[in-house]
């Protein structure tokens, strides 16, 4: 690891040790308080769970704009599931995989039909938004209450939320697998540059799909927690959180021109922005401060980094 | 020069023109002047200097050095529109339309009549059709979009935008290298009438036939220095061509003793390229054409990175290998000509470019060792003496001849038995160039074990005099017979890649 990839990871927690200060000033020692810090690790999961998979997508150069209606089809199919019956651990193993498909047909419209991402996922965004609705009939499905409401319920002792744990876990997964597998290596090949890895003989199509396939399954993890918190399937849940879930990515010293990334800086991303939510509600500052500092957030971090990018190139 | 050959006053004039591109000397004190009614053909090999030396005639670049004069007053324009305002136009061998607006609009952009504030478009068709019938073109209509016109015709187009807005000198680069004989044959015809009606013209072109059919006068240039000239009409072609090639060889190219061995690539009838060949272990196979020749596109074609028309291509024992990884698989890697397009990832770490097609060695089952990995990279590293701070670090650190050796270790990495190679020392620098002629011998020298096979596609005929062991010659689309027994002079070749042996 040379001294500048630490800078850049050390660039993005800096942030975010800043903003949490800024607002423990703001809002007062409680503000650090552990059950807080808990509450906010919670908010964080959900876009933090669907970023993790973006993070793959975004380095390999694409983008995924599916992933907030592909987080309302997973809570509806979870619903579905439990209500016809199935075991809990069946019923958000469905929702994952449905996520999952989702993200395979991303991946094959875009290596098939040679489209860009941004249009393919803009139409798969509608489309799976429109599935969801056609499963629910257009309403919440109530579902029976199971240990899969408990994912993200706080936990006696101020033990992490098992929700949290299982992001932990999956985020250390991709983290590896981005740096220690063949497939990590040809991510970061094709998002750097396509006509380099395919002229090195990577497999472009397949590793595309298995990228978009991440991503899918990533989101239906976020809805598999987002149905944890709602405790219904709620076809319109998830609206717009798709841009939530790449300006974590973005924050996090992702570039949109692909071969770029980490999962640890997606992961403070997403803190920053949650850090930012809660801090401004405890705050009592309106919703539209809220946005306006999330905004101005977003493009200092680019901003920073091109800068830093800049300096590289001389 | 010019003066004595024409006894006219020039219409442009440019004196000991200098110009470096870092520590590349493109232009050492060039000079060239062209009369009104004067079609002078520039002719050189790639990298003379032509394109710069009339890049900076249009504005498009700044002379670092020199002086320039049109119609005898101090001319130096700062920027294309510049130029154009003061009447010199170049047309560009990609063509410059914009491609979604219609034929009228192109002709007249940045120029177009108005009235009350807004666009006269009445005035603004009958101005694109005096143009163009000017030009004896009335058959292109003007409400036509320029996407959907021929190359030809578009290059019409850009000649009619030209002197639409009153320009005097006309540059063209190697404008019919996209043309087929009828449409060059037309061009010729426009260019005679525009010489009559007083134009001062600059041709650029590879063509000798060209040249001798159309110019008045042509100006060789040679590693950024005039090398001569003449009226076109008395010269030999061979002459020419002498005068583009005439440098010496030096002990850039060793040779250490080799011998051809079993046949690794056999290609039949491959389309597109019309190539057939056998390519030996032990022996570097090169081909020499000009650009736009086909040469790229036959070695893109062969490495699958285009699709196969026809023919047929065996790699050792796989029969036509139809993906670049099986490619890889078979033993063959490919050198892209396009190094910073294609070649190396820019944002990918040194020791990542460098072993991207063989990732196997450092771990199994799909794992990858970043540290093995590195140890690898600094390896080749060592071995090739690439200048870099650490494997880490990004290729768009390094300089280009570096780049270029990363892209190459890639193939040595590979341990790779048949080296396509496009161009490998384009635009580096000559201790990088150096180098890389020592590896090519020492990989296909007896002393290697075992010996691999080269195939070098190069513009630079000495290179491939240097290195390679037989050489054939693409010429428009299609590849020759290679010579069997000995190689070809200089001379010869550019008389074969230039046509002019057909004189």
């Amino acid at each position: 690891m040379t001294a500048r990839t630490v800078l850049d990871r050390a660039g993005t927690a800096l942030g975010l040790i800043g903003v949490a200060l800024v607002f423990g000033l703001l809002v007062g020692p409680q503000f650090f308080d552990p059950a807080n810090l808990d509450l906010m690790a919670r908010q964080t999961a959900i876009v933090c769970m669907s970023a993790v998979g973006m993070t793959v997508v975004i380095i390999a150069g694409g983008i995924d704009l599916s992933v907030g209606s592909i987080i309302a089809l997973s809570t509806v199919v979870i619903a579905l599931r439990l209500r016809a019956g199935a075991a809990p651990l069946m019923a958000a193993a469905a929702g994952v995989l449905a996520g999952g498909l989702c993200g395979v047909v991303n991946g094959v419209l875009v290596t098939g039909l040679r489209v860009v991402p941004f249009i393919v996922t803009l139409g798969t965004m509608l489309l799976v938004r429109g599935a969801a609705k056609g499963f629910a009939e257009e309403h919440r499905i109530e579902a029976p209450f199971t240990w899969l409401n408990d994912l993200l319920r706080a936990r006696r002792g101020l033990s992490l939320p098992w929700g949290v744990w299982l992001l932990i876990l999956l985020a250390l997964l991709v983290a590896g697998v981005l740096r220690y597998t063949r497939f990590g290596r040809h991510v970061f090949a094709i998002g750097s540059n396509p006509r380099t890895a395919r002229l090195c003989g990577v497999a472009m199509d397949r590793t595309t799909i298995v990228v978009y396939a991440i991503s899918g399954a990533f989101a239906g993890l976020a809805g598999l927690l987002e149905f944890s918190k709602i405790a219904v399937g709620d076809p319109t849940v998830g609206l717009g959180s798709e841009l939530d879930v790449i300006a974590a990515v973005i924050i996090g010293g992702g570039s949109l021109n692909g071969g770029r990334g980490t999962i640890a800086g997606t992961v403070i991303g997403a803190a920053i922005m949650t850090v930012i939510q809660v801090g401004s509600s405890q705050r009592g500052l309106a919703s539209w401060v809220q946005q306006i500092v999330t905004g101005a957030i977003i493009v200092v971090a680019v901003a920073l980094d091109r800068i830093r990018a800049g300096r590289a190139a001389d | 020069m010019a003066d004595e050959l024409t006894g006219a006053r020039p219409r442009f004039e440019m004196r000991r023109v200098r110009k470096t591109f870092g520590a590349t000397v493109a232009l050492d004190g060039v000079s060239l002047s062209v009369a009104g009614g004067e079609i002078c053909a520039l002719v050189g090999e790639n990298g003379a200097g032509k394109s710069t030396l009339m890049s900076i005639l249009a504005g498009a670049l700044q002379a670092d050095a020199g002086s320039m004069r049109l119609d005898g007053a101090p001319y130096a324009p700062r920027s294309p529109i510049d130029a154009r305002r003061a009447g010199v136009a170049m047309i560009y061998q990609e063509l410059s339309l914009a491609p979604d607006l219609s034929v009228m609009d192109n002709i007249l952009l940045g120029a177009e009549p108005m009235r009350f504030g807004i666009v006269d478009r009445p005035r603004m068709r009958e101005a694109a059709r005096r143009a163009l019938g000017e030009l004896g073109h009335d058959d292109i209509p003007v409400d036509a979009i320029a996407r959907a016109l021929s190359p030809a015709a578009q290059q019409i187009v850009e000649i009619a935008r030209a002197l639409a807005v009153g320009c005097r000198v006309l540059v063209l680069d190697e404008p019919t290298s996209s043309l087929g004989a009828a449409d060059a044959g037309r061009l010729f015809e426009l260019l005679r009438r525009l010489r009559a009606q007083g134009h001062a013209i600059v041709y650029i072109s590879h063509f000798l036939e060209d040249v001798q059919a159309l110019a008045d006068r042509f100006e060789v240039l040679r590693d950024g220095c005039n090398a001569g000239g003449g009226a076109a009409r008395d010269a030999r072609m061979q002459d020419i061509a002498a005068m583009m090639v005439g440098r010496p060889v030096g002990d850039l190219f060793p040779r250490t003793p080799r011998h051809a061995g079993d046949v690794l690539l056999d290609v039949v009838g491959l389309e597109p390229g019309a190539a057939t060949f056998q390519l030996r272990r032990g022996e570097v196979f090169g081909i020499a054409g000009l650009m736009g020749s086909g040469r790229t596109r036959l070695l893109r074609t062969l490495f699958a990175l285009e699709p196969v028309r026809a023919g047929r291509v065996r790699l050792g024992v796989v029969e036509g290998p139809r993906t670049p990884r099986a490619c890889w698989r078979a033993g063959m890697g490919f050198l892209s000509e396009d190094r910073k397009g294609e070649g190396v990832a820019a944002s990918l770490s040194v020791s990542d470019n460098l072993t991207l097609t063989r990732l196997a060695p450092f771990g199994r089952g799909g794992f990858v060792s970043p540290r093995r990995q590195r140890q690898t990279a600094v390896g080749w590293i060592e071995r090739l003496d690439i200048t870099c701070s650490d494997p880490d670090q990004a290729a768009r650190e390094l300089s280009g001849g570096n780049q270029q050796k990363i892209a190459l270790a890639r193939l040595l990495h590979h341990d790779a038995d048949v080296l396509v190679l496009d161009e490998p020392t384009r635009g580096i620098d000559i201790g990088s160039k150096a180098e890389i002629y020592r590896l090519i011998d020492t990989l296909v020298a007896d002393t290697a074990q075992p010996a691999r096979a080269v195939l070098l596609v190069s513009s630079y005929l000495p290179e491939l005099l240097g290195v390679c062991d037989r050489i054939a010659v693409m010429r428009r689309g299609r590849m020759g017979t290679p010579a069997e027994g000995r190689l070809q002079s200089a001379h010869e070749l550019m008389l074969e890649m230039t046509g002019g042996n057909r004189a």
